[in-house]
């Protein structure tokens, strides 16, 4: 594989390589992510799901998906 | 007798317990215990997906927030900055803006930090949020939250998760003279009777978790609790005795032989 075509980025605290151009959806579709039923965050900031497809991920970019657990 | 709703934010509830839904043994016992104990409202947690292990059971796959009216809150979050972003989460998640403020000042006693959840309750009122807010039970500041725009007031009976009931019902029942706004008890319950107790001083509503969940039959112990707070409102309601130091029997002498 040619490392030059990869880029390292940290998905909820653990580091993720991924192919370059990857878009946020991309992302998503790998996770199987259920989108109607998470956040995102990207470097802090929240990322509008309608848009997932337009943001491309860069080396070093920080990801949150969060969701409900049971909590009091 | 006129219907007894209870209303938060415009929604209309028939039950006035609100379930936490953290501490149960699986997802199975927590939706379990929801439905026994009748709660249209629970709250919830926002935190990472685990996306090393997806067979994980998840929450909504088990209680349906079509049916059950998610309260997204800010368990574990010490200070404003991380209350207004776990918040503004919950939100994007899918909508949800009625919202628990939970901003905690100790990590021993759970008490939470008034000031930070002043700070939290102004900022989120004008995003929108509908906030319940989490706080002590001092009836200045229950008035200060008031005035920040909180949709509902949540005073500790005691420190979350000790079970020890209410502890200060002088000044519960002073907040209750002084406010309009729902008034809900959202921590320190530990059995069926401090549930009643708090209706009883006036309450709308009470919140549970541990209580419950944490019960050696939880579902018991949910059935218990949805009838305690029945019990506590309609005794509110129908306008008790005033309390007497001497005996006033209930036959009368009439007719005594």
């Amino acid at each position: 594989m040619n490392k030059k075509n990869k880029i390292k980025i940290i998905v909820n605290g653990k580091q993720m390589t991924i192919k370059l151009k990857f878009s946020l959806k991309n992302l998503v579709d790998k996770l199987k992510l259920p989108i109607g039923r998470v956040a995102i965050e990207l470097n802090r900031q929240i990322v509008n799901k309608k848009n997932i497809s337009r943001v491309l991920l860069k080396t070093g970019d920080k990801i949150e998906v969060v969701h409900f657990i049971g909590g009091g | 007798m006129k219907k007894d709703n209870f209303i938060i934010a415009n929604k209309k509830f028939s039950s006035r317990l609100i379930v936490g839904t953290g501490k149960y043994k699986n997802m199975k016992e927590c939706a379990k215990a929801i439905e026994i104990s009748g709660a249209e409202m629970v709250t919830v947690a926002v935190r990472r997906v685990n996306i090393s292990d997806k067979s994980k059971p998840r929450l909504m796959d088990y209680i349906d927030p079509k049916k059950i009216t998610y309260l997204p809150n800010t368990a574990g979050c010490f200070t404003s900055k991380e209350a207004l972003r776990t918040l503004r989460l919950a939100r994007e998640i899918g909508g949800w803006k009625l919202v628990k403020l939970e901003v905690l000042g100790d990590k021993k006693n759970l008490f939470p930090d008034m000031i930070e959840t002043l700070k939290s309750t102004e900022i989120l009122t004008k995003e929108g949020f509908k906030v319940m807010v989490y706080c002590g039970d001092d009836p200045l500041m229950a008035k200060r939250l008031e005035n920040s725009g909180a949709s509902a007031i949540m005073p500790l009976a005691a420190p979350i998760g000790s079970g020890l009931g209410i502890q200060n019902k002088l000044n519960i029942k002073i907040i209750r003279q002084q406010t309009k706004l729902s008034l809900i008890i959202d921590a320190g319950i530990g059995q069926a009777s401090d549930a009643t107790e708090a209706m009883e001083l006036g309450c709308d509503g009470v919140l549970i978790n541990t209580a419950i969940a944490k019960a050696k039959y939880p579902y018991q112990m949910a059935e218990a609790m949805k009838y305690a707070v029945i019990s506590g409102r309609k005794s509110y309601l129908s306008g008790r005795i005033k309390p007497n130091l001497l005996g006033s029997a209930s036959t009368t002498n009439k007719g005594l032989i």
